[in-house]
């Protein structure tokens, strides 16, 4: 046995890009499968779910505002550090997940795969889902997609890495910035992936990753005047109406997802993109 | 009004061609039927007088519609082939066609709006969408949504009073292509053309209970609403009623679109070709009385041509004839209801108390029925009500700006967000404005264009989802 103390980590959260601990000064105890404490993770409280909002606002312009291309580069960006960090992210879904090592491989491996899949979106989505509109006179019409806005994401509470990319990774890639509750018993692959995010060219508020409760959290969220849009795939099936009358208060758009947390190695549609996008009409005259 | 050498002879339409009959009836399961709610009498905005009564739903009578398009979604109209669906749809426009000239009196009796609207625009607007959306009813695999898609079932449908048949075409046509059945509502205060629909529904032979109608207050469209067997929910009217529909609907599988309110942006700038945006500008807020959710109610104008625009603006509007709906040189009808009116005044008064310019056309008004003579504030304060409300009447506000920045930020200072337009000669500056507008429609060196094959639709709370096109689909489809 080395006689050498390891260095522990003090686990954040990641707001505007920086790592605060919660405003309240409250942490919670994470373990691993069997039971054994890993860390402490910070326990993100209303505030902090304001203050990640208004990061995430003022993040909206720069990142919706950026070229497809310059958006599709930088979330590429983000795969290559995700694959450089590949063995602690195999060791903490293998720790939280209580899966062998070749199973969080496959995982691990495939979330990366996915983030590259949605960074390849970016320049694509408008084609796919815009269109030059024949209408019946002289005039030049044309439908384009274009962002919600914020979208406050609760992750899938098992799926501690490949679940958590899934929601993420197609919110970024419409050019939408989001506020993230991660989970809550498995927290740490997304403290991880918050400082991938942080070292990868993503502007800081476009991704905003607060470790806590759905159950506590989430209810600030779809209630926030400045959410666009929720994703409430972590809430417990129980709370769900309660969020969707919440964000009806300020017309939000709620993704409909199942009611199990549904296998996240299958390959996915652009449900999710399309779910992130508003389509902008614009017309002019056409004349000489 | 300025001294006009043009003056006009009345030129009425003439009423009897709506073969306005005494009463009307729901429509259930393909026959008139009567219903078991409070009978409503529809009025003549124009001139308080009753032009029908009308057999309103009861809650029972939700059940059975819903129950007969359950029926016909199951056995008939949702694994029809697509080439039929569309068939049956072409029959609906050409027989809208046929029989335009009486919907379009009909309409205007009914509404209040002035014939030149509801035959140049609504009636054959609504022909068109039932058009469009035939031809895609055996084309749905090519709509980008996978080999296939699938309806979602029965659509329960609610729409305004302020484009009656319009707004049943938006709602009934996309909901027929894809394979759904229909329980519509129309509004209170207009159900006429709606039920004359019906007929029309009759006379394509479209299978009993594809197509329901059921004219009912807002009591009926709730609990069409909260019924469980309804799969989809669409839903046009103001911003408080679609937040407590999205309520009403969280937590249940329903589908669900929204269109509702705006507060709309028309932002001019110094290089506008000035006269075509007066003109746009009129369009934009005085068309169908301003009863418009997508109406330009806030005119952003740079501040170097405020004093010109305004002139300009004052000038024209005073041309406008204000009067029977059923002339043909009426350019603004009434006010669709006395509740209406009395909320226009409201808005209107705070724009006094708050400070705002009131300017109001000298035009004559009729003594008789629900008017409200074109107004025009000036000197308006974004914090005022009058910019932050939306008025639903031919009530104009004016703002200034002095940069294209300002300008932005200004029409987008607002929960709503379904339309704006621009005016200026410069191509660039229009197409980064439209970038710039948190909007779902821009209309540049335009106003209020609308078309089937066009999205139309809303962001933030001007609610969700979009009718037209290819995108407009989605709402009834299961994807």
């Amino acid at each position: 046995m080395s006689d050498r103390l390891s260095v522990t980590k003090t686990y954040k959260l990641y707001i505007g890009g920086k790592f605060p601990r919660s405003e309240s000064g409250r942490s919670y105890p994470v373990s691993d499968a069997k039971g054994k404490f890993l860390a402490n993770a910070a326990h993100a409280s209303r505030k902090d779910v304001r203050d990640a909002v208004v990061a995430a606002r003022k993040a909206f312009g720069g990142w919706s505002g950026a070229t497809a291309y310059n958006r599709g580069q930088v979330l590429f960006r983000v795969a290559e550090v995700l694959e450089g960090r590949r063995d602690q992210f195999v060791s903490e879904v293998s720790a939280c997940e209580g899966v062998p090592a070749k199973k969080a491989e496959s995982l691990v491996d495939t979330a990366i795969d996915r983030w590259v899949w949605y960074a390849g979106w970016t320049d694509k989505i408008a084609t796919v889902l815009g269109a030059a509109n024949p209408v019946a006179g002289p005039y030049f019409s044309f439908t384009v997609p274009e962002p919600t806005g914020v979208v406050g994401v609760l992750a899938p509470q098992s799926s501690s890495l490949l679940g958590l990319v899934s929601v993420l990774a197609p919110v970024l890639a419409t050019g939408s910035t989001a506020v993230v509750v991660s989970s809550a018993e498995r927290p740490l692959p997304a403290i991880t992936l918050s400082e991938v995010l942080a070292t990868s060219d993503v502007p800081g508020g476009v991704a905003n990753i607060l470790t806590g409760r759905a159950a506590e959290l989430g209810s600030w969220l779809a209630s926030h005047g400045d959410v666009n849009a929720l994703d409430p795939t972590g809430a417990a099936e129980a709370d769900r109406a309660e969020l969707a009358k919440a964000a009806a208060g300020t017309v939000k758009r709620v993704l409909s997802v199942p009611a199990e947390e549904p296998d996240w190695t299958a390959q996915p549609d652009i449900k999710r993109l399309r779910r992130y996008l508003e389509a902008k009409t614009v017309w002019h005259p056409l004349g000489v | 009004m300025p001294d006009s050498p043009f003056e006009y002879a009345p030129a009425p339409e003439s009423r009897d061609i709506a073969n306005l009959k005494p009463a009307y009836r729901p429509f259930i399961n393909g026959e008139f039927v009567d219903g078991a709610g409070e009978p409503l009498k529809s009025i003549n905005p124009a001139t308080e007088e009753v032009l029908a009564e009308v057999s309103t739903a009861s809650k029972s009578d939700v059940d059975t519609a819903v129950k007969a398009a359950r029926r016909a979604y199951e056995k008939s109209w949702g694994k029809m082939p697509g080439a039929e669906r569309a068939k049956y749809i072409f029959r609906l426009a050409r027989l809208i066609q046929e029989r335009a000239r009486e919907l379009a009196v009909l309409e205007s009796l009914d509404n209040g709006k002035p014939i030149k609207e509801s035959r140049d625009s609504d009636i054959p607007t609504a022909a068109a969408h039932f058009f469009y959306h035939a031809g895609w009813a055996d084309k749905l695999d090519y709509a980008g949504y996978g080999p296939d898609p699938r309806p979602l079932g029965v659509a329960g449908q609610v729409i305004p009073w302020n484009f009656p048949l319009l707004m049943l075409a938006w709602k009934i046509a996309p909901a027929l292509a894809t394979g759904n059945t229909v329980v519509l509502k129309p509004a209170e205060t207009t159900p006429l053309t709606a039920l004359v629909f019906a007929e029309i529904c009759q006379q394509a032979e479209l299978p009993p209970g594809v197509v329901n109608i059921l004219p009912g207050a807002g009591d009926i469209g709730a609990e069409l609403v909260g019924h469980p067997d309804v799969n989809k929910i669409a839903f046009t009217g103001s911003t408080e009623v679609g937040k407590l529909i999205q309520r009403t609907v969280a937590g249940t599988p329903k589908k669900l679109t929204l269109e509702l309110g705006g507060k709309a942006a028309n932002v001019v700038f110094d290089d506008a070709p000035l006269d075509q945006a007066v003109e746009g500008i009129v369009n934009g807020i005085f068309f169908n009385q301003g009863h418009v959710c997508c109406a330009g109610s806030r005119l952003l104008v740079q501040e170097s041509i405020v004093d010109e625009v305004l002139a300009k603006l004052r000038y024209r509007v005073s041309t406008l004839r204000i009067g029977d709906p059923l002339d043909k040189n009426t350019d603004i009808g009434a006010i669709n209801s006395r509740e209406q009116l009395t909320k226009i005044q409201e808005l209107v008064d705070s724009g006094d108390t708050e400070g705002a310019q009131r300017w109001t056309s000298p035009c004559p008004v009729p003594e008789r029925g629900f008017f409200f003579a074109p107004t025009v504030f000036s000197d308006v304060q974004q914090s005022m009500r009058i910019a932050r409300e939306e008025i639903f009447g031919p009530v104009l506000s004016v703002l200034t700006f002095r940069t294209p920045e300002e300008a932005v930020t200004k029409a987008n200072n607002t929960p709503y967000g379904l339309s704006a337009g621009i005016w200026t000669e410069k191509g660039s500056r229009i197409l980064w404005m439209a970038n710039q507008l948190r909007a779902g429609v821009v209309w540049a060196n335009t106003f209020n264009r609308f078309d089937p094959a066009a999205p139309f639709g809303g962001y933030q709370e001007s609610g969700f989802g979009r009718e037209g096109g290819r995108t407009g689909l989605e709402a009834y489809l299961d994807v």
